[in-house]
């Protein structure tokens, strides 16, 4: 089972077929549990740890704005953690202010800067296109199934 | 919220039979240790994780195309998200939620046909009643009722 990052980060969609054809997906619904549940952080915006602003500074510099390097911080142990990458383009829910913006195509550099096998692909609109979408997921996964087995 | 709690959300296709409320009574009836939340999407599954996702396994057995699962940071009615608490207006993840599901009957499609070829015609779809149609079938049962 590998780990893959998805991209929307919080894709219904994706974390669902993920799932279904066997590997983990990096959500991050999970890191905002982690925020929320751990002892010691309250609500925002006290639940910013001094280490968060360190991880947000991994990827972008001090000038940029600090609303890219919180979310960074957030999306940066699954950006680590990835295995794997499934990037959708054309998603209009995440258009956002200026720091969702750059932060999204920060997010999507970084990713395809990272040596991981990735899948780049639209959102569907239409049955045709959907049952393409759902193939070359799973085509994708089996890949890394395959991947797996093949010895060092 | 235990550290090993987990929340996930289930949301139904438009193209799905299955209707929230009957996924609410399966999960009663399943009776875990979870706390079940029926909504308008589907449900929001909160318990610890083992429970969570065999009940999952369980309800997917419902409709397994048309069942979409995704986890949930917060729990139900956290007051950080909640509406009630909030004072009103769409709760964040609302739109994203909203815009993926309007794709989910398409995704549906496409997990039942995966295999099949590609020039396969699309699926049928139901039409409306036309509204002339529905004013005869009114028509008609009314006149049937005044003849007993």
């Amino acid at each position: 089972m590998a780990k893959i990052f998805i991209y929307p980060s919080n894709s219904l969609i994706l974390s669902d077929l993920v799932t279904r054809f066997g590997h983990e997906p990096l959500t991050l619904m999970r890191v905002i549990r982690k925020k929320i549940t751990e002892v010691g952080i309250d609500s925002p915006p006290i639940n910013v740890t001094p280490e968060d602003p360190k991880k947000g500074l991994k990827y972008a510099a001090v000038d940029v704005p600090s609303g890219v390097r919180g979310r960074m911080a957030l999306l940066d142990p699954l950006i680590t953690e990835a295995e794997a990458a499934i990037i959708v383009h054309d998603a209009e829910y995440s258009f956002g202010c200026m720091g969702c913006a750059r932060t999204n195509e920060l997010v999507k550099y970084i990713v395809r800067r990272k040596d991981i096998p990735r899948l780049e692909l639209s959102y569907p609109a239409n049955d045709d296109e959907a049952r393409d979408f759902v193939r070359k997921i799973r085509d994708f996964c089996q890949s890394l199934d395959h991947a797996e087995e093949v010895p060092a | 919220m235990a550290l090993d709690e987990i929340t996930k959300m289930l949301v139904l296709a438009d193209s799905s039979p299955v209707l929230p409320s009957e996924l609410a009574l399966r999960a009663y009836e399943l009776s875990t240790d979870a706390v079940v939340k029926e909504t308008c999407f589907g449900l929001i599954i909160t318990g610890p994780e083992r429970a969570v996702n065999e009940l999952i396994a369980e309800l997917r057995r419902l409709d397994p195309t048309g069942i979409f699962v995704k986890e949930r940071g917060f729990p139900p009615g956290d007051s950080r998200r909640c509406r009630a608490v909030r004072g009103g207006g769409a709760r964040p993840g609302f739109h994203q939620l909203e815009k993926e599901s309007q794709m989910l009957p398409c995704i549906a499609y496409g997990l039942e046909t995966i295999e099949a070829p590609s020039d396969r015609k699309a699926r049928k779809k139901h039409d409306k009643l036309d509204v002339d149609r529905f004013c005869e079938i009114i028509d008609d049962q009314l006149k049937e009722d005044i003849n007993g």
